[in-house]
């Protein structure tokens, strides 16, 4: 029986079954490639998406149980319009090989979502769940204080 | 050419075995280009292997993967300021896997020098080893090798294609080129009217290429600069395309169990359960383990974790202990090498405290963020591969043997790396990918990795013993003699990707324990190969990573045994050894406000390692929070020669810093029964947001050759840690990783 989800804004029909995890829906499915899997143990954070605005790991969430619109990094912002977080990470240039930052931006959008001015505690307590093999744990915590400061400026 | 190959047999680096008989085929072969692999089309010249110029303007083929060191930008940056385009005028694309792209510096590496003290002979000595990676078709992302290699390559091809537009512009208005200039895509006519580079380029691609002299250094706009990544926004907004991501039509996704008995046989399966289970579309016997080709990768996963697999015996020790007994055994043997033995270390000098230490690190995961993962598409008389990779030429002929295809019918696509770190030089998850594929002819097969299946299936960064015995005397060092036993990477990866058995003295064994820059009269460093078959790679950095902790805590053991301050200890042995290497030490000294002393709660430790030809020092500040360790605060410094990107060299010496802290802190692979027993980040953890220190990075600019930045890193983060947390405690960290020893926070 297929299964209805709004993504990004957009209905899709899905005709897998219940159990298959969201990440696996959104990748191999619906064809969102830019929620990566990492661990499958909810151990990595790099498939973090938004279901009703809440950070969550995707590869936990099962078809079946998910219970709002979800959001991907796709559906916060393109390369022609980014949003004020990913310019943030572009302007302090964070990335090294990538793979983990969809993840880490979805975490982080959250975070500020909830809390505009977080400070370094915040930080750490919000983002540990999130690897980076590569390491650029101290540019992420300057893109997101940025984030936060132009935030409150708009 | 003699000399060069009596040096390279004697020697050896990567592809010794591959030389053999070789040499005066690889000097024939040297003297004349290799094939153009860019083929162009109606209205494209290529100019050479580097430059595509067309009706779309400047592609660069990049013939080095990005795995994250910014390798894309700096290239293009190398193009660009000869060739006179924007930055943003530049397509980067990834070179197809052809010969062309020999990776010229990393043979170079292979020299018998201790690297530091390289004289301008050796270095041209280095330049004309390069050539010999054209003959070997070693077109490797590695070694750190990137921006040494790339440096006069993508110059001189940059400034080639420039004054070859010109000649054409120059015919076409019938002037001398002499009186034409260039600008952003242009060529200049002298009374102001521009042609634009791809109006010109099929009248270009009917002439010879012109060589000219490089422009000076005083004139670079883009070079010494930092540059925008070109590939952030993609990396930011889910766009950039990861082996994972290739998508084609009509594609399946597979899922894959090979024997975790490392090596092993498999004597049979019954899959009866995964037939039936859902998405299921088909099981392939893959000869040494399974795969299940389905509709969806997780389904996949699921329905090859029921397969019910007879697993044969792993060729090593069942069980870590039993593999640290081989290791050390390789004591016992004559050492493979001793590349540095001055002085005599055979009695201690007289009125000198002797001491001696031993030391032990674990096998290690790369733990790449990204699994190993690739694309196949088999169609019976060709294969095409799409994955993240630092290796294709080697890629593209293990996966044509697989296929029984030419490797001309092999086409290799290398999209960005979700991490590499040494994993991604390795053939496996390709050659499984391909037979994956041959089992569904004419259908793209994804096969993915489960992180556990690619923690428990990795080449391992080899665990290692080092025995030391140093002696100091009025607050000096006067002796050092160091043996290092490991398994010899270098060897077996020699013969994994040729057939051919490795042989001879390893360096990479013993590289970061026997090249460092310190004058002590008494200095012997040896190499002990182990002889055991667990499955060992390259770990970013590589020997160093194991030798920076031994060669780095031994140095801070005999200063405190002789009463002086470590880092001041350091300093004055390397003052008159290696003015560069000095100033890194003095640089982190200064940055850090080192004074030998810290507060109670609070720990500092110093390292320095001269690896990949940059020295690197390193200051560690470690706090003690109600009997939780945490590591505060981080200072490197480095001495780069020529930093080409200063922004880009300070977030690979800070991400090489957080590797090895991970590996420091964490990281260890263990055997249970030939098997790993680790299999998933939970039980190999790493440094996070909260556990990551503040840092701070200088980059020096002294040295008189370009260093590597990728790997430099990694190793004195370990040691500098180690000693730092002798300074809080009072304990000697001997053993990684050090969470089994000290309280660290998690």
């Amino acid at each position: 029986m297929a299964t209805t989800l709004k993504i990004n804004g957009n209905q899709h029909q899905v005709d897998l079954p219940d159990d298959v995890p969201l990440l696996w829906v959104l990748r191999d499915e619906v064809g969102l490639t830019g929620t990566k899997f990492g661990c499958g143990v909810a151990a990595c954070g790099a498939c973090t998406v938004h279901i009703d605005g809440e950070a969550v790991r995707s590869c936990q969430v099962s078809l079946s149980d998910v219970w709002g619109d979800v959001i991907t990094i796709e559906g916060i912002g393109t390369p022609d319009t980014m949003a004020t977080i990913q310019q943030a990470w572009v302007d302090h240039q964070v990335a090294q090989c990538g793979y983990c930052q969809s993840g880490q931006i979805m975490q982080a959008a959250a975070l500020l979502a909830e809390n505009p001015a977080p400070s370094d505690a915040d930080i750490d307590e919000a983002m540990q769940g999130n690897l980076c093999r590569c390491g650029t744990y101290p540019r992420i915590r300057a893109a997101i204080h940025d984030a936060a400061g132009k935030l409150k400026e708009a | 050419m003699a000399s060069v190959g009596k040096i390279l047999r004697r020697t050896f680096l990567i592809g010794s075995a591959a030389i053999v008989g070789g040499v005066a085929f690889g000097a024939y072969y040297v003297s004349r280009p290799a094939a153009n692999p860019l083929k162009p089309g109606e209205g494209q010249a290529a100019l050479n292997p580097f430059v595509l110029i067309d009706q779309n303007g400047v592609t660069l083929f990049a013939p080095r993967a990005e795995m994250g060191q910014g390798v894309k930008t700096t290239w293009a940056a190398l193009i660009a300021e000869e060739l006179d385009v924007g930055l943003d005028q530049i397509t980067v694309l990834h070179g197809p896997a052809a010969a062309a792209y020999y990776n010229s510096a990393m043979l170079g590496e292979g020299l018998p020098n201790k690297g530091y003290d390289i004289s301008d002979f050796q270095h041209n000595l280095g330049e004309a080893l390069g050539v010999l990676g054209k003959a070997l078709h070693l077109q490797v992302t590695g070694g750190s090798t990137s921006m040494k290699d790339g440096f006069e390559r993508m110059r001189q091809a940059g400034a080639s294609a420039r004054e070859t537009l010109k000649r054409a512009a120059a015919l076409r208005l019938g002037v001398e080129p002499s009186e034409l200039g260039t600008a952003s895509g242009h060529v200049i006519a002298p009374n102001g009217d521009k042609f634009a580079y791809s109006d010109l380029a099929v009248d270009a691609a009917g002439l010879e290429p012109v060589e000219v002299p490089l422009r000076d250094p005083s004139k670079w706009r883009y070079l010494g600069q930092t540059q925008p990544r070109l590939d952030m926004v993609e990396k930011v907004t889910g766009t950039a395309e990861f082996g994972v991501d290739v998508r084609l039509p009509g594609m399946k996704f597979a899922a894959v169990r090979m024997n975790p008995k490392l090596g092993g046989a498999m004597h049979g399966y019954d899959d009866s359960t995964a037939q039936s289970m859902p998405g299921v579309e088909k099981i392939v016997d893959l000869g040494t383990g399974v795969a299940v080709i389905a509709n969806n990768t997780w389904l996949a996963n699921q329905a090859v974790e029921a397969i019910d697999v007879d697993w044969g015996d792993a060729p090593y020790p069942p069980e870590t202990d039993g593999i640290f007994a081989k290791i050390a055994e390789a004591f016992d043997d004559s050492a493979n090498s001793t590349m540095r033995d001055v002085g005599d270390v055979s009695v201690t000098p007289d009125g000198a405290t002797e001491i001696t230490a031993e030391y032990q690190v674990p096998y290690l995961a790369h733990a790449t963020m990204e699994p190993m993962n690739a694309t196949a598409l088999y169609t019976g008389d060709a294969l095409e591969l799409w994955c993240g990779n630092q290796a294709p030429t080697l890629i593209r002929f293990r996966a044509a043997n697989t296929a029984n295809l030419d490797t001309e019918a092999v086409q290799i696509h290398t999209t960005y790396l979700g991490g590499g770190f040494g994993r991604r030089g390795e053939l496996d998850f390709s050659e499984i990918a391909t037979k994956v594929a041959m089992a569904m002819p004419g259908t793209p097969v994804q096969t993915t990795w489960s992180r556990e299946e690619d923690m428990r299936h990795d080449y391992y960064r080899p665990g290692a013993i080092a025995r030391m015995r140093g002696a100091v005397q009025d607050g000096k060092a006067v002796l050092v003699d160091g043996k290092v036993a490991a398994q010899s990477c270098t060897q077996q990866a020699v013969t994994r990707y040729t057939g051919m058995p490795g042989a001879g003295p390893d360096k990479v064994l013993v590289e970061g324990f026997f090249n460092q820059p310190y004058a002590v009269p008494n200095y012997r460093m040896s190499g002990h190969i182990a002889k055991l078959d667990v499955p060992v790679g390259f770990w970013r950095s590589v020997g160093n990573s194991h030798n920076g902790f031994f060669h780095e805590t031994f140095m801070d053991e005999m200063a405190h045994a002789a009463g002086h301050d470590p880092l001041e200890f350091r300093l004055e042995l390397m003052k008159s050894e290696h003015a560069p290497s000095a100033g890194c030490l003095e640089a982190v000294r200064e940055m850090s406000g080192w004074t030998g002393q810290t507060p109670d709660g609070f720990g500092r430790g110093v390292a320095f390692t001269y690896s990949f030809g940059t020295p690197v020092a390193q200051v560690i500040e470690v706090v003690d929070e109600g009997g939780t360790i945490r590591i505060n605060k981080a200072w490197i410094a480095c001495d780069m020669g020529l930093a080409l990107d200063p922004e880009n060299v300070k977030a690979q010496m800070f991400g090489g810093m957080m590797y090895g802290l991970s590996a420091a802190c964490y990281g260890e692979i263990t055997f249970a029964e030939g098997e790993v027993e680790q299999y998933n980040f939970p039980d190999y953890d790493a440094i996070r947001m909260h556990s990551a220190p503040q840092v701070e990075v200088r980059v020096l600019e002294t040295n008189r050759h370009m260093g590597g930045a990728g790997e430099p890193g990694t190793p004195p983060s370990m040691p500098a840690l180690g000693n730092a947390l002798f300074d809080l405690t009072g304990e000697r960290a001997r053993k990684l990783p050090l969470n089994q020893q000290f309280d660290l926070l998690i």
